[in-house]
């Protein structure tokens, strides 16, 4: 049995160049909010070093096995998220594990990490945590429907269920799929808007309102497993969307500006709009995206 | 476990580093002293540029803040906050009647020392103190933080059964869960 050397060199890699990023990404987004606000704003190493501090909390109290897990499961399923994404078109290194078939896989695995999360909070006896997670579980209902619709829209129309298939497909600017089917990129986009979980929709981590919902009864070493997870599945989701909609990336610059720009779309829709009601954002999921959604499907199958 | 922060190896010159930029506060405003917290944090002074930032749980935060005068009644709150928050945790205590009782100096029902319940590791004067002062008092806290010094917690530990009687004597109806580390 040969072992392909560079396929595991990309697996060692990956997670790290994902978090790397995704933290930055982070800490850039406090800085932006603060220029915003007219603020000067923490150092875009910020979140680093907040992850840093956590990881160095010398206790940390837990209420369960449950909830030992559940920030266990919730980096599990970013990582494995991440796994089945090719990251650099066409690249042997960074192609990682992505199968024919693998948007579907992907529509599983990515709602696995909020699960644990929901088994994790459960186990704290938080009622903070308790709401938090009904709240997070009735957002998912509402977002995963507009994204499923966009996918299977697209996976209509380009007769595949594979990303690599997909960027095959995106060979020029004029071929990406945003152009080819914009009405599935706008479905797509208002879902990743609730999927990031900046404001209007952050329902689910209230600070001001439910104390910050699912992680309330988390520290130290717990949080900053929660902390790299969210870092990495953020990465892995704005790889995706670029994958999908923006033709990937063919080396990392690319990579870079394509998921920064994608990146500001929630980030900078977040610092404008106040918080939604739990009701008015799933009403809300249940209604443009929707109809959006299924106009896609419509304009490919007629 | 308690590990010597001040021990000058590379491992520690990082953690103390990421803790002193790194500063979640939880705010505990009994007394007029939460007013001068929205200025610190929002626009005209910023405390975010300085990694200071309000957490949302005990569990979550590093520094206790204790805003004013303590009641009877609120010291014992306090105390549950304060042993709910993981370690390293420090305590800041704020304005006048954190230190001698300030203009409360003979009521019957405030706490005048807070020193004598909680280990505080930084002291800002002033009645009230400005947003510039609680800001050079979260630079203080940098300072010890980084010198390894910032030990209330530690100190707490080993001093227990004293702040234990301390806080006995004064809190009549004493039914709290025992500490957990």
């Amino acid at each position: 049995m040969n072992i392909n050397w560079l396929s595991v060199l990309g697996i060692i890699t990956t997670p790290i160049i994902a978090f790397i990023v995704g933290v930055t990404y982070g800490g850039l987004t406090r800085r932006i909010t603060a220029r915003i606000q007219n603020r000067y704003g923490p150092p875009s190493s910020q979140n680093l070093l907040d992850i840093i501090k956590l990881y160095s909390k010398e206790t940390s109290i837990q209420h369960g096995v449950m909830q030992h897990l559940g920030p266990v499961f919730a980096i599990t399923a970013s990582i494995t998220t991440l796994y089945f994404i090719p990251v650099i078109k066409n690249s042997v290194v960074f192609t990682n594990l992505s199968f024919n078939g693998d948007l579907i896989f992907l529509l599983y695995i990515m709602v696995f990490g909020s699960l644990g999360m929901a088994l994790g909070a459960g186990q704290t006896g938080n009622p903070n945590a308790a709401i938090g997670v009904s709240r997070g579980l009735s957002q998912m209902v509402g977002y995963e429907i507009p994204f499923v619709l966009s996918l299977v829209a697209i996976m209509t129309q380009f007769h595949t269920t594979s990303l690599t298939d997909l960027l095959a497909v995106q060979k020029h600017f004029a071929d990406w799929i945003i152009f080819q089917s914009p009405l599935a990129f706008i479905a797509g986009i208002l879902a990743f808007l609730g999927m990031m979980g900046y404001a209007p929709f952050d329902v689910v981590i209230a600070p001001a309102e439910i104390a910050s919902g699912p992680p309330s009864e988390f520290g130290g070493k717990y949080l900053a497993l929660m902390m790299t997870s969210r870092s990495i599945f953020t990465f892995a989701k704005l790889v995706l969307f670029t994958d999908i909609f923006l033709g990937g990336a063919s080396d990392f610059i690319t990579l870079i500006i394509k998921t920064f720009l994608l990146y500001m779309i929630p980030v900078l829709t977040g610092i404008v709009f106040p918080r939604f009601r739990t009701e008015q954002s799933i009403c809300f999921f249940w209604k443009w995206p929707l109809v959006f959604g299924v106009l896609a499907i419509l304009v490919v199958v007629l | 476990m308690i590990y010597d922060k001040s021990s000058g190896k590379i491992v520690d010159i990082i953690k103390n580093y990421a803790r002193k930029h790194s500063l979640w506060i939880v705010a505990y405003g009994t007394g007029c002293g939460a007013i001068e917290l929205p200025p610190t944090m929002t626009s005209r002074y910023d405390a975010e540029r300085f990694g200071i930032r309000g957490s949302a749980t005990p569990r979550q935060a590093d520094v206790l803040l204790i805003t004013g005068y303590l009641a009877v009644k609120t010291l014992k709150r306090v105390i549950r906050t304060y042993e709910q928050m993981q370690d390293p945790k420090y305590v800041i205590g704020f304005g006048s009647c954190t230190i001698n009782g300030g203009m409360y100096w003979d009521s019957y029902n405030t706490v005048k020392a807070l020193d004598r319940y909680l280990p505080v590791d930084v002291y800002i004067n002033g009645c009230m103190p400005r947003p510039e002062a609680v800001i050079s008092g979260f630079i203080e806290l940098q300072k010890l933080i980084e010198a390894g010094k910032a030990n209330g917690a530690k100190k707490y530990k080993e001093n227990l059964d004293w702040y234990r009687e301390n806080q006995r004597k004064v809190i009549k109806n004493w039914k709290m869960p025992d500490y957990n580390w």
